[in-house]
């Protein structure tokens, strides 16, 4: 009953994952990190129902948070590359290859 | 909980397949925005009511508002080059998700054993779900919960630090903008007033429009330079044609009708 919701957390997260490898846009590529994230919130909001305790609400729910706090200081990193490099593509940000 | 199931977890495949099939990154967060709905519904079949909420509050409302509003400043048409600069990229991402599919279901497949304890008995016993999430957020995770608020402070001011553009050049007032024209007007001459307007013509007042002088000739300095660079000017002299072609008609019907008579 519950295995179908950790089937569908695999499939999101193996879509994110794909996101990140294929996707230039740093944006996008961010997305896609947030998409696997949301698949481990799933996986944790379904094993707590499987148990039935809150203990994974409160986990995914902790999760949540952080991705948030990540979201404001990738998204400012990237406005600031984008500052300087007028381009938000993954593969111009090679200043340490140069 | 089946039938919610079967109708969002194909939606949420389906945004996610957006999220990373679409070329243009605003259709890409629109579509993550629809998987996230979807995945609020999921959690709500699962009997997390407060996480539902939350889910549509800080993903949907917040964080995905966030991503647009970076997006518009970062430039919507923004580029994304589809040429591979790692030879075999396509290919090896194509194996190695499978592989890590393969991996995850292989995994996470066996990990149920034995029959589920329903939340039902959990939710009533706590007298509901937001209270049974409070007892566990503010009694055994409390110390968790105070570090969360840390974070939050950090991550509010870090993001300020990296997206403050420091000056480097002093900002000029009125005064130093008046003297600098002053100035220019003794060197080299340029008129220190104001820059003249854009053509009026018949069938446009664009500001794309350049004006003409006496003479015939385009003043460049009655359209904006963007404008020029970008190619947008609007050719003065064809719109004056529209004008000059239909008086020339006007004179012409008027000299027929002089020599009718």
């Amino acid at each position: 009953m519950i295995d179908q919701y950790l089937y569908l957390a695999t499939i999101l997260f193996v879509i994110g994952a794909i996101g990140v490898m294929i996707r230039r846009n740093a944006l996008v590529a961010f997305m896609s990190v947030e998409l696997m994230l949301n698949a481990a919130n799933l996986v944790l909001v379904a094993f707590a129902w499987h148990h039935g305790s809150f203990d994974g609400q409160v986990a995914s729910f902790f999760v949540m948070v952080v991705a948030a706090a990540e979201v404001v200081v990738g998204l400012a990193i990237i406005v600031s590359i984008y500052r300087t490099r007028r381009s938000t593509s993954v593969d111009n940000a090679n200043l340490l290859n140069q | 909980m089946n039938v919610v199931f079967w109708i969002c977890g194909p939606f949420m495949v389906i945004g996610g397949l957006g999220l990373i099939l679409f070329r243009k990154a605003v259709y890409s967060a629109m579509s993550m925005a629809f998987a996230m709905i979807n995945l609020a519904a999921l959690y709500a079949s699962l009997d997390a009511a407060f996480l539902f909420a939350i889910q549509i509050i800080v993903y949907t409302g917040a964080i995905l508002m966030l991503f647009l509003f970076v997006l518009m400043l970062v430039g919507v048409d923004t580029p994304d080059s589809i040429v591979e600069t790692i030879k075999g990229q396509r290919i090896l991402s194509a194996l190695g998700a499978l592989g890590l599919l393969g991996l995850m279901i292989f995994s996470v497949g066996g990990a149920i054993t034995g029959p589920s304890d329903t939340m039902e008995g959990a939710t009533v016993a706590a007298g509901g779900n937001v209270q049974g999430v409070a007892q566990l957020l503010f009694g055994r995770y409390v110390w968790a919960f105070e570090l969360t608020s840390a974070l939050l402070v950090t991550a509010a001011v870090g993001a300020m630090i990296l997206a403050h553009a420091q000056r480097t050049t002093p900002k000029l007032g009125q005064r130093e903008r008046a003297e600098a024209r002053m100035k220019a007007y003794a060197e080299s001459g340029a008129h220190p007033g104001s820059l003249p307007n854009a053509g009026v013509f018949a069938t446009s007042n664009s500001i794309a429009t350049p004006a003409l002088l006496p003479d015939g000739t385009i003043s460049e300095h009655s359209v904006s330079k963007t404008l020029t660079e970008r190619g947008a000017q609007l050719d003065s002299a064809q719109l004056k044609q529209v004008t000059a072609d239909a008086f020339a008609g006007a004179e012409r019907v008027q000299d027929e009708e002089e020599e009718e008579r």
